[in-house]
């Protein structure tokens, strides 16, 4: 930041200030300054100051001058006592020491202290630049009253800055009503890596983690939540009501929802699963029966399995027509015409053949499958041994029951 | 009656699953200076002590059970709860406070695994910074769970301490009249001694490392009841082996009760009734005192960084979380460090570390029934009035008796 050093201010400057009238008679020292978010993001709308037994409350329009040396200057002195409002965010009462969510650096991190820009327009008012974290402003709170301002900024110069600007702060808050009235929005969090949110949703508290959880959107939450440790992911669904929980594991790809829904008390995953929609449900419900240490409980139900006869023009116009599961497709099973799975075409050979080619010709030389009940061990000998990206389960018919992944057993793996 | 029996299976299942914060906690309760306290007083006092066990054990059920309560309803540590209700300044306080208290407390644990290799004739020019390497390693290559096992796997190497009780052939109806008979004498070393044994029960670091180990767990409110039933268990187990040190130490010194200076006198005067009970004193001693070293340094780092905002945690590396390692490395190389000094008085700095927790304790004890009662962070949770009036009695008691115990203490620095 190169702002001249009289253009900024930090909020433990602030507090204690002392506010002057048009006589300059001092009137009282602030308390605490509000923002009204719904009215504007970032300008401070009230100073709260002290005044004898109670509160006045000081609008921004009512201020000539705010500086370091000399305080605040009111322009008019028709105050008002302060009455606690859902609509402000006090800085001092509900943003100091709190924890709120870095979006840009993708962390949950606690408020030291706050800086604003003093603007100067018609009259002087401030706005937040940037909320501080880190030991520059420990320093500084550890000092403001202690030592003079001037020479608390002069001993904290030398220490690095390390600040959050304003727009990536996302405030946390339980309660739904106040984050309405506070006009809290969590676009940017659905914009991180479901992997990013994951991390920052398992360092809040319980309450905030079920409201950011329930609010952002339900296919963003999904991917989040799969993401999540399974113990914590359960507290959070168990949380939830019903109808929203079942929102988000709609979205779950089905071998994750039966893994969340498998940590769940019986009651619990039957009223989300009441609240699901029929087609994912199905596929759930089929793996639900699965022990969660077989392969049937770490496949997936969802793959593409195309007739072995199939050209390779069709199978990429097949192909486009499923991109949801593209993500996770590694490899593309073949049917014959009863449905046993006879072959298996890693994706990678789509591309050295020309259109007219047959998929089975593109098949691997040995198919390598195993069976629902098998033991999750052996499952990862297998991947291990065949240097595999892809297992696919087959039931006694010799039909694709589902596919097992490499990511699944990474995490398996990871967890013993 | 199916129904009751599947029930009964299910709070098995729940309460293996979250065994771990409250059975560690209390036991390593009774570390090198736990171990330092009730040796002193079986050895001079006999049986007599052996009363204070049960009320000792009430104040520990009490403290311990806000302190896990806190950490499965709110999901945070004591350090964050403390920061969000009472701000920097104090949090600042405290933490500088703590530090200086858990160093102390380090500086005890090495030393009683100095002690313990000292009986054995290993000197503590070797004992001691193996010792720290290993513990530096354990909690900086383990991660929570294996690490935890490690821990559940000590605990139960206390049983030497009921095995060694069992060997010197105590009196036990003496021992078991004095359990539940209070006794009480005008002798200032008797009093010193009882408020010496309350007073080092409960230290201000279990409080921050319970709390943070609940949460660690991911204890929820579904499991509490279990998880309370984990700590009132690891309470009174503690207490069981803190009567089977008294208990040892009386039969050992029955015809000569003395004021001993450190544990070594103990376990060595244990060696009439058998090589075997100078060993298990001693490997009871050395498991102690390397369980605590463990969890000291590492609770102290993350409660210091929780509450000031630092990043913590070892699956950071050291670039992501510098502040969280160095502290670390430092509490345990200057705890070690201060050990390994020749002629170092650390009798002395046993007594610190009990006189830096007594100035402590009461701040936090404060603290905790402030926090538990707020309804906005408890909920249904909250303090019930009756428990509420328990808890209140509990924490003056044990702060009188902390700040009693630190008068003394600053007064006859022996």
């Amino acid at each position: 930041m190169t702002a001249d050093k009289f253009d900024f201010l930090f909020f433990t400057e602030t507090l204690g200030m002392p506010v002057y009238d048009l006589k300059h008679r001092r009137i009282g020292r602030v308390k605490d300054a509000a923002i009204v978010p719904l009215i504007h993001p970032a300008r401070v709308d009230r100073f709260l100051v002290g005044a004898g037994a109670s509160w006045l409350s000081v609008r921004y329009d009512q201020i000539a001058s705010i500086s370091l040396s000399d305080g605040i200057k009111l322009s008019n002195e028709k105050l008002y006592p302060y009455h606690s409002d859902e609509y402000m965010l006090r800085i001092g009462r509900d943003l100091l020491d709190q924890q709120i969510i870095d979006v840009n650096g993708r962390k949950v991190v606690r408020v030291n202290d706050v800086t604003f820009e003093i603007k100067h327009e018609e009259r002087d008012f401030l706005v937040v630049l940037e909320v501080d974290v880190g030991i520059r402003s420990i320093l500084r709170r550890l000092t403001q009253g202690v030592v003079p301002p001037k020479w608390v900024r002069k001993v904290q110069r030398p220490i690095e800055p390390n600040s959050i600007r304003w727009e990536f702060c996302n405030i946390v808050e339980a309660d739904p009503l106040r984050r309405l009235r506070l006009n809290i929005s969590h676009d940017k969090l659905e914009l991180l890596h479901p992997a990013d949110l994951a991390d920052i949703v398992e360092e809040l508290g319980p309450a905030e983690r079920e409201a950011i959880m329930g609010t952002i959107d339900s296919e963003v939450a999904a991917e989040a939540l799969s993401e999540i440790d399974p113990r914590m992911q359960a507290s959070i669904l168990e949380g939830l009501e019903p109808e929203v929980a079942a929102d988000i594991v709609d979205e779950m790809s089905p071998d994750q929802a039966a893994d969340a829904l498998g940590e769940l008390e019986d009651e619990t995953s039957a009223e989300i699963l009441d609240e699901m929609e029929s087609e994912p449900l199905e596929d759930v419900k089929e793996l639900l029966e699965y022990d969660e240490h077989t392969a049937g409980g770490m496949m997936n139900t969802e793959a593409i399995v195309l007739p072995e006869e199939t050209t390779l023009d069709t199978a990429m116009k097949r192909l486009r027509e499923h991109e949801d599961l593209l993500e996770n497709t590694h490899v593309l099973f073949l049917a014959d015409s009863i449905g046993k799975i006879t072959g298996a075409v890693p994706l990678a050979r789509l591309f050295l053949a020309d259109g007219a080619t047959q998929m089975k010709d593109l098949s691997l030389d040995r198919l390598i499958s195993t069976t629902p009940g098998e033991r999750e061990s052996r499952v990862t000998e297998l991947f291990d041994k065949y240097n595999l990206l892809a297992l696919p389960v087959l039931q006694e018919d010799g039909t694709l029951a589902g596919v097992i992944t490499a990511d699944d057993v990474i995490s398996v793996l990871r967890h013993r | 009656m199916p129904d009751l029996i599947a029930r009964f299976k299910r709070h098995i299942v729940v309460f293996l699953a979250v065994l771990g914060p409250g059975f560690i906690t209390a036991m390593v309760d009774n570390d090198s200076g736990g171990i330092y306290t009730y040796s002193q007083a079986g050895a001079r006092w006999l049986y007599l002590p052996l009363w204070t066990l049960l009320p000792i054990t009430i104040a520990l059920i009490v403290a311990q059970e806000m302190c896990s309560r806190m950490g499965a309803v709110t999901g945070k540590g004591l350090s964050d709860l403390i920061r969000e209700e009472f701000g920097l300044r104090m949090t600042f306080g405290i933490m500088i406070l703590l530090v200086l208290a858990n160093l102390t407390n380090i500086v005890a644990e090495f030393a009683g695994v100095a002690t313990a290799l000292d009986i054995f004739g290993v000197s503590k020019f070797i004992s001691v910074p193996i010792a720290a390497v290993l513990v530096w390693f354990l909690a900086v290559k383990g991660n929570y769970q294996s690490v935890e096992k490690i821990f559940l796997f000590a605990c139960v190497i206390y049983v030497s301490y009921i095995a060694a009780g069992i060997l010197v052939r105590p009196d036990w109806k003496e021992a078991a009249i004095n359990s539940v008979r209070p006794q009480l004498m005008m002798d200032s070393g008797y009093i010193t001694m009882l408020i010496a044994m309350v007073g080092t029960t409960i230290a201000p670091w279990m409080q921050f490392y319970l709390q943070a180990a609940v949460v660690e767990k991911g204890v929820t409110p579904k499991e509490y009841r279990e998880s309370r039933f984990e700590v009132i268990v690891g309470c009174i187990l503690t207490s069981v082996i803190a009567f089977f040190i008294i208990v040892a130490c009386a039969g050992a010194y029955r015809d000569h009760p003395t004021d001993i200076q450190s544990a070594k006198e103990a376990a060595l005067a244990l060696k009439p009734f058998g090589e075997y009970a100078v060993l298990l004193f001693s490997a009871g001693l050395l498991n102690a005192s390397v369980f605590a070293a463990c969890i000291l340094p590492l609770s102290t780092a993350y409660s210091v960084c929780e509450g000031l905002g630092f990043e913590s945690g070892v699956s950071r590396t050291w670039n992501e979380a510098p502040i969280f390692y160095w502290l670390y490395t430092l509490l345990i190389v200057i705890g070690a460090g201060i050990v390994i000094i020749p002629r170092f008085p650390l009798v002395q700095m046993i007594l610190l570390s009990q006189v830096l927790n007594g100035m402590l304790l009461p701040f936090i004890l404060i603290f905790m029934i402030i926090l538990i009662n707020k309804k906005n962070l408890m909920h249904e949770w909250i303090n019930p009035p009756a428990y509420n009036a328990v808890a209140w009695i509990t924490v003056i008691v044990v702060i009188g008796m902390t700040l009693a115990l630190t008068g003394i203490t600053i007064r006859n620095p022996q």
